[in-house]
This record gives structure tokens, C-alpha cells and sequence, in this order.
């Protein structure tokens, strides 16, 4: 076996180990961190629940190897919720309009959405559902997370900040 | 059965209120703990080595090279199995019908029946080493014809799927009530076609995977499963390890969507089992998305020869059937899929006289179990699709035609006229077809339809509309149970062994006990999906647990309230009816001291040693029932859906899509609400999208979500949802199935909306799904036939 050193944030947590260098990255996360909310449904790129950010941008840790990450900060979504452990206010919103049902797909779609509010504070439903286009989930019918999406960006703008369109 | 419901608290706080999920915290967090994030240590990983033909025989396979390498710890093949795993896997549910049967082996021992038939399972150090291992074993197979089509295997000269058998037929089933041939007098009219639906799966974002731990000292064999059905699981297990009864437990924690095909028995489950006994060490295997388009349970694909005969008012008079059932190539659920599907055939009209010809029929493809919906959209699709073309014949409004042939409300309990899957004559029991079918109309604004349709036309848009509605059998039996108990630290635990895939069953049972007990949701623990929380059970499938252990929690709940209460009343010495409860506490009413907790009372239930209860005192607060349906419950629901159709591209754009919907009493209508726009999403997706193909061969030709598209978000619209509240008679909750009957109407109402947009070229669109491709092609066919 071919073994890598690599160092890298997770969360705001420094790891240095030493890959496989066929490694994935969300197989590095999920089985050598432990860090198995990041979840792996399709394996060649297409259903998105692997999704996290690294730096700020959404990957597919299916597709990348661990070693193409070193160096680089990663989010997933046990980094998403706040310091004392309480939902996000995306997280929040997505409890109240029931955007999740078995959960498998939901670190994806938060990461996903995530990315999305932080570059865009005001999506339209349109926007919301071009951004989650490349993340399959087969329990919600996708809508109760569009609709979670512009409730979170609403919250996240405050009471006096225009709604879109 | 007698229900009596006179204990029901007068407070209801929790059932039909849109409680907010329990199980959401956690998952939203990435805690969740699904099977591939158990970690165990010292755990092995394993791959298995599928068959790459869809007919062969098996001359050699040498194993040698794969177990030379290194972190390779054992390959497994059909005869390194313990005897009782060298037989086939046991038929889950015989009919007298069946005239060949053929379960599937863990291992193939001689001859492989479809491409990604186990052949050999390989256990290492990791993933990565298990599929290299794989890689290294070498199999000779001898190809044999294959069977691919199921009317093709119908044939004389048909290749056989198993070359022991003398045909592909598994069971022909008649089956007839009324008389037919009054109903095909020459005065009726007759409309008839044949329909076809394809195939699909079920596609749970996370695939099957198992873990599995074997305790030496103990002898216990624990199964972490992602499934639907811990004690059929671990029935089967028994079975296939010669086990003993008391020393396997399952357990499934979450689940990240099931939708049917993890209702069976996989051979994995067993291989995983067997190698953790035989190494003493924990063994994981996780299905790939590939391994679960090729071995995932799937279905769909049937033949649908129906002709229907009306009065010249358009009353119907009766059907006769022939269906055809592709099985694939084994039995797994014995005649029960296209059992549902003939007799879901009548829906919500009075057919007074069916005559069905059934055959189900082995091929060299996956073999098929219930996908949501089980059986029933092909029939909804013959169905609806046939009584389009019975009003087109007839010049009639396609809700008319509909609306004058409803069972009506006072006709319930409605005698169908066939024998349900169940054993029982198929009686609905309640329900209001016309106004369920008149909500949804109005909601989706029918009558002005033709305005909005000619509008569009002068734009050079193609507009259409579609409808299509449903019955569907839920909440069978035979039971499913539930504890509820008090713990002495004054907290409430559900205990049962109904499994939930995103269902949120634990919000359900725990709002249903909190009003039996008077207390809030923060006071309950669940745990489910385990078989050592109780003794028996079936599975999560066919709509079935808030109807059964929804039921169970509602009763063992009231029972334990009523054992709070007696003993209560003798610690504080007065009359039960002199005492109140909430949030944990009883007290005489007036006299809030003179209370008890929970936590004091579930003490004293627990006893002292050596001292004997007073008369009337009875140990533990706890209750444990079974609650046994008498028949299914019967859902039924409208789809109405107006879209539009892309000429150029045969793209279709759903602009409004409305369900009217009946389930019963709805205990928390948000979980209601996510199961009707989920089943919907995937109806969108059987009809329009969905396709797994296979050659003449039997070889699957998509099998990867680039070839094979499930709905994404854009394909999806909001679903706006009209509830019918009629109880079921025949549960003290009044509650029925929710979580199917968004699937069972949607590819007859889309395809319905579809025609009905090119109603001027003349086209009776007669299979699913129908893709962009496949409309586009019809399409340009049809512009070339008018051109000529």
C-alpha cells in the first residue's frame, strides 16, 4: 500500500494521518475520523449526499481522494450546527418544514444549501432548486427543503432585509 | 372485532397536531447512526462477487489468488456454507398457486439466474482489499440462453430461466366474481387495450448494508441491519444458521429509506452472519449503488391486457384481465405483488362482475418484490387509462365517466367481490370516493380548464390534464405490538420492533402515548426496529404501522394509565375517579399534594423483596398489546394534474399537481403532508423518468444514476395536498395507510395530462414511463404519418 502523509482542518480541527493514497476523501472522513454524518449514496458523483465544502466551495468527497485534500479546510455537517450545539438556522428551518425524512441525503443538502446562502442571501425558489439540482433524495419531494431554504435565508437576512423577487 | 374507545382523555394535545420530529436533532447534526457508521472493533469488511451473466452454468472457480493476498481473511463459496445455508432461502409467504418454486440460494451452487447473483463473498481487512479480492477470483460459467421478456418466456420455444424447470411459469391464478357474461352481453360496449409498465427500483438514497457481531462467551449473535422487517429477518436467520432463537437480535437503527425492497431477506445478511461466527470477528458489507441496481429488490414490469364493458350511459359493467407478472428470477414474496395488483384493479367504481387471468412468470432479471406502491399503480394505470378511452369513446367528460360509476359513501362497508391478498373478502370500509374525487377537482381548478387550455393554444402551448384514483388496501394485519412502560426515574419507554426508513414513527407512537398518559414528548423514549424490544413482528410495508403499532401504543398506553391510576388511588387511598394526572404527577384533584409520580409509583410496581403486592396491586406499569386488524383499512386518494407538454423536446412541465387524499384520522398531518409529496415524487418518477432496462439477454443496461434518472429537483412541483378525514371503523384511532397512495395514481394521471395536451393528434399513450425520449419519438412519428 501506497501511504501519504496529509494534514487538514475539519471543523476547525487539525488532523495529520497517513492515507491510502487511493483513499476517498469521504471514506477518509467517515471511517479513519469518524466523521460518519457525510454520507456516501451513490459513489460515482451524482446523488450528493457526500457533499461537503472544502474551503467554501461544495465537493463530492466521493470523487476526491483524501490526498487531494490536504492543506485544505473541510466543513461537514458535523461543523454546521452552532458552538453550544444548537441547530443552525438552516438546520432549524429544515425541522420545521419537515425538509427531512430518513436523513441519508440531508448532510448533502445542508452543505449544498450552506454554500448556496453564504453566497447568495436572498435565492429565489428557482435558485434553491438549481443548487440542490445535483442532490437526489427519494423520502421529501424536494419542495419542504426549498421551502426550508428560503425560510433559513430570511431568518439569516433579519426582519428589515428585502424578500427576493 | 368489538372497539370500545370510552378512555380517550378529554385533553388531546398531541394527536393531529403538526408536531415537530423527534428524530430530526440528530440527523440534521450528521449523528445519525446508520449501519455503515457502526464501528466495531476489530470489524472486517466484505465484497461479494456477483454473476456477470443472466444465465449460466458455474464449472469452476478458483479462489486461490484472491486468498493469497495480503489482508484477504476468508472467501466464501456456496459449499464452504454451514449445511442449513446451503439450501434456498424459505418461500415468505406459500399460496396453493404456486406450481414452481424457486428461492434463491446465499451462494450459487451450480447455475446463476440473473446478473448480480452472489457467486462468492470475500472478507478482508478493508473495503478496498475485499473488491481487489474479488477482482482475483476466477470463475469458468458455462452462458445458457436467457429469458428477458416475460411474454417472450411465455413462449413454447422460450429459453428457461432455471434449467431444472420444465416452462418459466410460476403460478397461473383465476380469479372471477359476478357474471361476466352478463356483463359482456352483446348490448354493452367494450373498450380494451393493453398496457405496459416498466421496471424500477426503489432507490433509497442509502443502499442494504449489515454488520454483524458474534459473541463468543455468550453465544449471541447480534445483526445491525438497513431494513424494514427485524423479525423477518431474523426468522430467516434462524432458519439459514440453525440458530437458536434466543440468541440473535436485529437491529435496525436509522434506516435511510427502504420504499419496499428492504422488506426481504437478502443472502447477504446471511453471508455477513456466518462469516462473523466463523472468524469471531465483526463483518460489515455496504451495497454499492451499482450491487443495488443489479440485486436491490425491483418492480414494475407487467402486462396489462384489460377490456372493459359499459352501458351506453357509461356505467361499467365488468373487466376482464389478462396480466402478465415479470417475477424476475426468483420468488421472494410468492404470489402477493400481482395478487394486489388485480384485485386493486376496481378501485373506487362498482364493477360488478371481473374476470382475471394471471400469470407470473420467472426471467433472467433481478428478481421483484413490492416497490411503494406494490402492484397497485400498473392496475391504477390499466385502469384509469382504460376508462380515458372508454369516455373519449363515448364523448364524455373523463371526470363524468368517473363520477357516475363511485362506489358511494352509504354503500360502506362495500363487498368488492374478490378475495384480498389477506385471506379476507376485500370489504372497503370506509371513505368518500365522489367528494375526495370533487375536492380535487375544484382544487385544481378543472372546470375552467378548457379556457386555460384554448388560452395556451394561442400562445402554441400544449396544455393537458390528467386524473386517476385509487384505493388502496392498508394496515394488514396480522399484527404488530408495542410496550409502553413507566421506568422508575419516571420516564416513559415505547418498546417495538416496528421498523421506521423516514417514516417518523417515533414522533407518531410518542404523540399518541403522551395524550393516553397527559404528558409531553420530552418525558418518552422509543425503541424500535430491535428485536429484543418484543417478542414478535412483521415489517414496516404496505402502510402499515401507524394502523398497527399506531394502534398498539393508543391501547397499552391506556391500559398502563389505567394501572397509574388503580395503584395511585390504594397508595392514596381514595377512589380512582378522584384523581388527575399530568406531567407525570397524580394527584387527588383539588389536592395537589397528595400526589404521586410516576417515578414513585413505577417503584413501588417493581415491589420489595420478600413482600408480597396487596390484592389488586399488580407488578410493573407496563402493557404490552398486540393490536390484530380484522381486514385492511382502505385509503383511497384522486390525483388531478395539469402540465404542459414541450413539442419540440417531449419535455414535460407539471404546472399544478393536486391530490386529494384520505388516510383517515391523521395523527401529526406535517408527517402526512411529507409522505404525500414524497410519493408523489416518486410517482413523477415511474412515470416520467425511471427505467431500468435490460437487453434480450437479461443483461441490465442501466445501472448507474447517469443511465438510470431518478426525479430531481427540478422535475418535482409542490403538490398541494386536500385531506379527507374519514376514519376506518375498524381501529379505535380511525387511522389508515398514508405512505403509498401518492405513488399509485401518478403515472395514470401524468400520462392522462399528457394525452390529453395532444388530444388533436390523435395518440393513446398506453405504457410508462413516459421519458422525453420515448414522447419525443411518438411525437415526430406522428407529425411524419400526418405529413404523408
Amino acid at each position: 500500500m501506497d501511504n501519504i502523509h496529509i494534514k487538514v482542518s475539519v471543523n476547525h480541527r487539525t488532523y495529520e494521518r497517513d492515507v491510502d493514497s487511493r483513499c476517498t476523501l469521504g471514506d477518509f472522513l467517515r471511517h479513519d475520523l469518524g466523521l460518519t454524518g457525510t454520507h456516501y449514496g451513490c459513489e460515482h458523483g451524482v446523488c450528493g449526499a457526500c457533499t461537503v465544502l472544502l474551503d467554501t466551495k461544495s465537493v463530492r468527497s466521493c470523487l476526491l481522494l483524501a490526498v487531494q485534500a490536504n492543506g485544505k479546510k473541510i466543513t461537514t455537517v458535523e461543523g454546521l450546527a452552532h458552538k453550544d450545539g444548537t441547530l443552525s438556522v438552516l438546520q432549524q428551518a429544515f425541522t420545521e418544514c419537515h425538509a427531512l425524512q430518513c436523513g441519508f441525503c440531508t448532510p448533502g443538502m445542508l452543505t449544498t444549501l450552506t454554500e448556496l446562502l453564504a453566497e447568495n442571501p436572498s435565492p429565489t425558489e428557482a435558485q434553491v432548486k438549481s443548487a440542490i439540482s445535483g442532490n437526489l433524495c427519494r423520502c421529501t419531494g424536494y419542495q419542504p427543503i426549498v421551502d426550508a431554504t428560503i425560510l433559513a435565508a430570511s431568518r439569516l437576512r433579519g426582519p428589515l432585509s428585502p424578500s427576493p423577487q | 372485532m368489538e372497539i370500545v374507545d370510552s378512555k380517550l382523555l378529554a385533553k388531546q394535545a398531541y394527536i393531529g397536531a403538526r408536531t415537530l420530529r423527534t428524530e430530526d436533532p440528530a440527523l440534521l447534526k450528521g449523528q445519525g447512526q446508520f449501519v455503515d457508521d457502526i464501528k466495531l472493533y476489530n470489524i472486517l469488511h466484505a465484497c461479494v462477487l456477483r454473476s456477470p451473466h443472466a444465465h449460466a452454468k458455474i464449472l469452476s472457480i478458483d479462489t486461490r489468488e484472491a486468498l493469497r493476498l495480503a489482508g484477504v481473511h476468508a472467501v466464501y463459496l456456496h459449499k464452504d456454507l454451514p449445511a442449513s445455508a446451503q439450501k434456498r432461502l424459505p418461500l415468505n409467504t406459500p399460496n396453493a398457486a404456486i406450481t414452481l418454486v424457486m428461492t434463491q440460494e446465499i451462494l450459487a451452487s451450480s447455475e446463476v439466474c440473473y446478473v448480480g447473483e452472489p457467486v462468492a463473498f470475500v472478507v478482508a481487512d478493508s473495503r478496498y482489499i475485499a473488491e481487489d479480492a474479488c477482482a482475483l477470483i476466477d470463475v469458468d460459467y458455462d452462458i445458457l440462453q436467457a429469458t428477458s421478456d416475460c411474454a417472450d418466456a411465455l413462449k413454447d420455444n422460450a429459453p428457461l430461466t432455471h434449467s431444472t424447470a420444465k416452462n418459466n411459469l410460476i403460478a397461473k391464478l383465476p380469479l372471477s366474481y359476478g357474471d361476466i357474461d352478463r356483463a359482456f352481453a352483446p348490448s354493452s360496449i367494450v373498450v380494451k387495450d393493453v398496457f405496459s409498465q416498466n421496471r424500477g427500483s426503489a432507490h433509497p438514497m442509502e443502499t442494504r448494508g449489515y454488520v454483524a457481531e458474534f459473541h463468543k462467551a455468550t453465544s449471541q449473535l447480534t445483526v445491525w441491519s438497513a431494513g424494514q422487517a427485524p423479525h423477518l429477518e431474523k426468522k430467516t436467520l434462524i432458519d439459514m444458521l440453525d440458530w437458536d432463537p434466543e440468541k440473535i437480535r436485529i437491529i435496525m437503527n436509522d434506516v435511510g429509506g427502504g420504499f419496499g425492497p428492504k422488506a426481504i431477506f437478502y443472502p447477504e445478511e446471511a453471508l455477513v452472519a456466518i462469516a462473523a461466527w466463523n472468524l469471531n470477528r465483526p463483518v460489515k458489507w455496504i451495497e454499492d449503488r451499482r450491487e443495488h441496481f443489479l440485486s436491490g429488490s425491483q418492480e414494475r414490469e407487467q402486462y396489462w391486457n384489460i377490456a372493459l364493458a359499459l352501458t351506453h350511459e357509461g356505467k361499467i359493467m365488468g373487466i376482464k384481465l389478462q396480466m402478465i407478472h415479470d417475477n424476475g428470477a426468483y420468488l421472494q414474496w410468492g404470489v402477493i405483488l400481482p395478487y394486489i395488483g388485480v384485485t386493486t384493479t376496481p378501485g373506487p367504481y362498482v364493477v360488478p362482475a371481473m374476470d382475471v387471468d394471471l400469470k407470473m412468470v420467472f426471467t433472467n432479471k433481478g428478481p421483484t418484490s413490492p416497490v411503494r406502491g406494490a402492484g397497485r399503480p400498473q392496475a391504477v394505470f390499466a385502469m384509469e387509462r382504460i376508462l380515458d378511452k372508454a369516455a373519449q369513446m363515448l364523448s364524455m367528460d373523463r371526470a363524468r365517466i368517473r363520477e357516475i360509476n363511485f362506489v358511494q359513501p352509504e354503500q360502506m362497508p362495500y363487498n368488492v367481490g374478490f378475495i384480498y391478498r389477506d385471506g379476507k373478502a376485500m370489504i372497503y370500509d370506509s371513505g368518500d370516493y365522489p367528494q375526495c374525487q370533487q375536492l380535487a377537482l375544484d382544487k385544481a381548478n378543472y372546470e375552467s380548464f378548457p379556457k386555460r387550455k384554448e388560452k395556451a393554444r394561442t400562445e402554441g402551448r400544449h396544455i393537458g390534464i390528467g386524473i386517476a384514483n385509487f384505493v388502496e388496501g392498508t394496515g394488514l394485519g396480522p399484527f404488530e405490538g408495542a410496550t409502553v412502560r413507566i421506568q422508575q426515574n419516571g420516564r416513559v419507554t415505547i418498546l417495538t420492533a416496528a421498523a421506521a426508513q423516514g417514516q417518523g414513527h417515533k414522533t407518531t407512537f410518542m404523540q399518541i402515548c403522551a395524550d393516553q398518559l397527559g404528558i409531553d414528548l420530552d418525558l418518552i423514549d422509543v425503541i424500535a426496529a430491535d428485536t429484543n424490544a418484543i417478542s414478535m413482528g412483521i415489517g414496516t410495508f404496505a402502510c402499515r404501522i401507524t394502523v398497527t403499532t399506531g394502534n398498539s401504543v393508543y391501547l397499552a398506553a391506556q391500559n398502563v394509565r389505567d394501572k397509574v391510576y388503580s395503584l395511585a388511588a390504594f397508595l392514596l387511598q381514595c377512589e380512582t375517579s378522584d384523581l388527575e394526572m399530568s406531567n407525570g404527577l397524580v394527584n387527588v384533584k383539588g389536592e395537589p399534594k397528595r400526589s404521586k409520580t410516576f417515578s414513585d409509583l413505577a417503584r413501588v410496581s417493581q415491589g420489595i423483596p420478600g413482600f408480597s403486592f396487596p390484592k389488586g396491586v399488580t407488578n410493573g406499569l407496563e402493557d404490552t398489546q398486540y393490536f390484530l386488524p380484522s381486514q385492511a383499512a382502505y385509503c383511497n386518494g384522486t390525483a388531478v394534474v395539469e402540465l404542459e407538454v414541450d413539442m419540440d423536446t417531449g419535455q414535460i412541465q407539471i404546472l399544478n399537481y393536486v391530490m386529494g387524499h384520505d388516510s383517515g384520522k391523521l395523527i401529526n398531518p406535517l408527517i402526512v403532508d411529507g409522505q404525500v409529496q414524497g410519493a408523489v415524487a416518486h410517482g413523477i418518477g415511474n412515470a416520467t423518468l425511471e427505467w431500468m432496462r435490460y437487453d434480450e439477454q437479461g443483461q441490465p443496461i442501466t445501472t448507474n444514476f447517469g443511465e438510470y434518472l431518478l426525479p430531481a429537483s427540478h422535475d418535482v412541483p409542490r403538490v398541494s395536498v386536500v385531506h379527507l378525514e374519514t376514519p376506518s371503523p375498524l381501529n379505535p384511532l380511525g387511522v389508515k395507510g398514508a405512505g403509498e397512495g401518492g405513488t399509485i395514481p401518478a403515472a395514470a394521471a401524468i400520462i392522462s395530462a399528457i394525452e390529453n395536451a395532444l388530444d388533436d393528434a390523435e395518440i393513446f399513450l398506453k405504457d410508462t414511463p413516459m421519458t422525453p425520449q420515448r414522447l419525443f419519438d411518438i411525437l415526430r412519428k406522428n407529425k411524419s404519418s400526418t405529413h404523408h
